[in-house]
């Protein structure tokens, strides 16, 4: 009765009114999702598709794009630089993100046990990481400098020994900068490896003390087990950071991007200069096309080995 | 009544602030202006400069205003590019020379007109080293001001070597010399001043590739700059000059104070090679006494000198009326006037030699030696300048840091430069 009354009143049931609460909760959220959704699919997800395209393309930035298959792909495999600049990727990669997290890991370790001055340590600790990573490479690169400047050279002098060319070196050169690399990204998985050992329930460590377990193997049978979850994340986090290095590198370096001779070039600074040094946005392309796959592949095999069984 | 006329007041204040709106619009925009943009890379006094210049001419032109746009250097050729893509080129545009192929390629330049720029006039007027903005038998642009290299010398560290202070060093046996007099090392062999500050990075590269080869008997390229044709004894022996001043002789290293200008500006290097455009910065060097000499002859009174530009273009897109005004401004910032502007502004070298070449500019304690350079200059025709100059720096670092030998780390990079080349030229 009432229903047909309100019918006949004049207006049929909007579409909106006929749907449950919960269709209407979904809808609803669906509407906020589109928002960046439909931002991230503008500014990320197109390009991304479009940089496949043009690594397919042999487009320079004046001229239009012609579709040369695979060409690309096939220089780019027979380039001696690139093999170079791979290989240094790599050694940022594999000294780096061990280095890094063994060596953040210890930090927190130590200072999540003492009280006295915690705070002001721990931000200590942070603060490189609230530092813009450009203004951080300039200052490493004047400690790193020849005497008369460079402090830690003056230091060496101090103790007698001879004065190191750092980043005037084949050698020397990417270990420095991936020391400033490794520094800089410190006080980050400091903190993030604080908040997992103080997500450890107390009552874990003191159970184990009564039943007399030694301090190495409360840290090997029960913390590090239980950290798992967080060393994933940096783990995951640190090497995409070393895989993307580059605003160290192009800074210290910035005579002679990347030099001596491409010793401490990243792949990063390779596709930059390609792109925006030489214009041959095409071949750049395809470059970036092998580090997504590189940092795909790398992110997945990652988690894939840490996985929870 | 009081309603009606109330209504009528208001309509005639409507119509008179229309009108004079209308006015005030024409006032601003003359019945035949025309707005056209000049695009040059950020640098304070260049842009200074720039707007004196541009106030002058629109005194001049009434008919036409123009914008300045300006951009990072690191940024400019990319917005250039971006922007004829987005179809909103300059009117009058500033390039480096060495970019021109790259510009021409992509249609951001126009040839100049013959008609109002004609080719004779251009080569009686200009520097010859102008014709690296010609393409067949087109020019695509013309300089307000070029750029030369000289010797600047630190005349404290001089007098404290014993050295005369008013007597640089004339030829490279007189540079070495005078290098190794100011060379002062600590007890482990560190340095504490440099004879010569080295960088190669910056203007070390022309210094070899444009003088030194050249001095020692050979060229860097073939007449057309299609065959790099250094790698040859004259070739070697400048790379065993320039690199020996630093394995052998030790009178200075690269990466010394970070950059060479760096440690001669901080007074820790008594000698440094470097252009005009260096001339603002060492301006305001309080601490000691600096002087400019000619880059150092050879044995046999050989010079040379490396010579470059920005020149100033047509942008691609400009036609009509724009175009006219283009043709205009250009003409007007590449007069005698307006280098004489620029002189005094920015401290960069006239193009046109008359002007250049004035008794008061060849004295000039300053100038003259960059100018007199200019008489014997080289340009460089390079068809990516970022990609050359890196294979120089390859080379030399390959000799000083991995002991390659001078004739093995030539003959690569002349390879690697010929195949650069050959790849741009085939585009």
């Amino acid at each position: 009765m009432l229903n047909q009354s309100t019918v006949g009143v004049g207006q049929k049931p909007r579409a909106w009114d006929r749907l449950s609460i919960s269709t209407k909760q979904i809808v609803w959220a669906w509407t906020f999702l589109a928002v960046p959704i439909l931002f991230f699919s503008v500014v990320r997800f197109y390009p991304t598709a479009e940089a496949f395209y043009l690594s397919l393309t042999d487009w320079d930035f004046l001229r239009p794009a012609s579709f040369i298959g695979l060409e690309n792909y096939r220089t780019l495999l027979a380039d001696p630089l690139f093999w170079q600049v791979f290989r240094n990727t790599f050694t940022y990669l594999l000294i780096g993100t061990p280095i890094s997290i063994v060596l953040s890991f210890v930090i927190a370790y130590y200072l999540d046990r003492i009280e006295f001055g915690h705070a002001f340590i721990r931000a200590l600790y942070f603060l490189p990481f609230l530092t813009t990573a450009a203004a951080m490479a300039w200052v490493w690169r004047w400690f790193y400098q020849p005497p008369p400047i460079g402090i830690i050279n003056s230091l060496l002098g101090m103790f007698g020994l001879p004065a190191q060319p750092f980043l005037r070196s084949v050698d020397q050169g990417l270990p420095a900068i991936m020391a400033t690399a490794i520094w800089a990204g410190l006080g980050f998985q400091i903190i993030i490896f604080l908040a997992g050992l103080r997500a450890i329930p107390a009552t874990y460590h003191e159970a184990a003390r009564v039943d007399g377990l030694g301090e190495f193997a409360i840290l090997r049978k029960i913390t590090l087990p239980l950290l798992k979850p967080t060393t994933i994340f940096l783990v995951v986090f640190s090497s995409i950071g070393f895989l993307r290095i580059f605003d160290q590198v192009y800074n210290m370096t910035s005579n002679d991007p990347g030099g001596p001779l491409n010793t401490t070039k990243p792949l990063v600074l390779m596709i930059y200069q390609t792109a925006f040094s030489s214009y041959q946005m095409g071949y750049a392309s395809a470059q970036t096309v092998v580090l997504f796959l590189i940092l795909f592949a790398i992110s997945m095999g990652q988690l894939w080995i840490l996985r929870s069984r | 009544m009081l309603h009606a006329s109330t209504r009528g007041l208001f309509s005639s204040v409507k119509m008179l602030s229309a009108g004079a709106l209308a006015l005030g619009l024409l006032a601003a925009h003359p019945a035949s202006a025309v707005e056209i943009e000049y695009w040059q890379y950020v640098f304070e006094s260049r842009v200074k400069a720039m707007d004196e210049l541009i106030k002058e001419f629109q005194a001049e032109n009434p008919g036409i205003t123009v914008k300045q746009v300006t951009f990072p250097y690191a940024d400019y050729q990319t917005r250039v590019v971006a922007a004829k893509a987005a179809g909103k080129g300059p009117d009058v545009v500033q390039l480096f020379y060495g970019w021109l192929d790259n510009f021409v390629a992509g249609g951001l330049v126009q040839p100049l007109s013959k008609e109002k720029f004609p080719a004779a006039t251009i080569e009686k007027d200009f520097f010859p080293i102008v014709s690296a903005m010609k393409r067949g038998n087109d020019y695509y642009g013309l300089p307000t001001a070029v750029r030369s290299m000289a010797l600047f010398y630190n005349k404290n560290l001089f007098k404290a070597a014993g050295l005369d202070p008013n007597k640089p060093p004339q030829t490279l046996d007189e540079l070495l010399k005078a290098a190794q007099a100011t060379t002062k090392r600590d007890s482990a062999g560190n340095f504490q001043t440099a004879g010569i500050a080295f960088d190669i990075a910056r203007q070390d590269h022309n210094w070899w590739r444009e003088i030194l080869v050249r001095q020692f008997g050979g060229a860097p390229y073939s007449a057309d700059g299609t065959k790099v044709a250094y790698d040859s004894e004259a070739g070697r022996k400048a790379l065993e000059f320039y690199t020996g001043l630093q394995t052998k002789e030790k009178v200075g290293r690269e990466g010394f104070m970070d950059e060479g200008q760096a440690a001669f500006r901080g007074g820790l290097a008594a000698m440094v090679i470097d252009g005009t455009f260096r001339l603002a910065s060492f301006n305001t060097i309080s601490g000691f006494e600096w002087g400019v000499a000619e880059l150092p002859a050879a044995a046999d009174g050989t010079r040379s000198n490396y010579a470059s530009y920005f020149a100033n273009a047509i942008g691609g897109t400009a036609k009509g009326e724009k175009l006219e005004a283009a043709q205009k401004f250009l003409a007007f910032i590449t007069s005698e006037k307006a280098m004489n502007v620029w002189l005094e502004k920015v401290g960069e070298l006239p193009a046109r030699k008359t002007v250049a070449l004035s008794e008061k500019n060849l004295a000039n304690p300053i100038y003259g030696p960059f100018i007199r350079g200019l008489n014997y200059a080289h340009t460089t025709l390079f068809v990516d300048e970022a990609a050359q100059r890196q294979i120089s720096i390859d080379m030399v670092n390959s000799v000083l840091l991995q002991g390659t030998s001078a004739s093995a780390a030539l003959s690569a990079a002349a390879v690697k430069e010929q195949q650069l080349i050959d790849k741009r030229k085939a585009n």
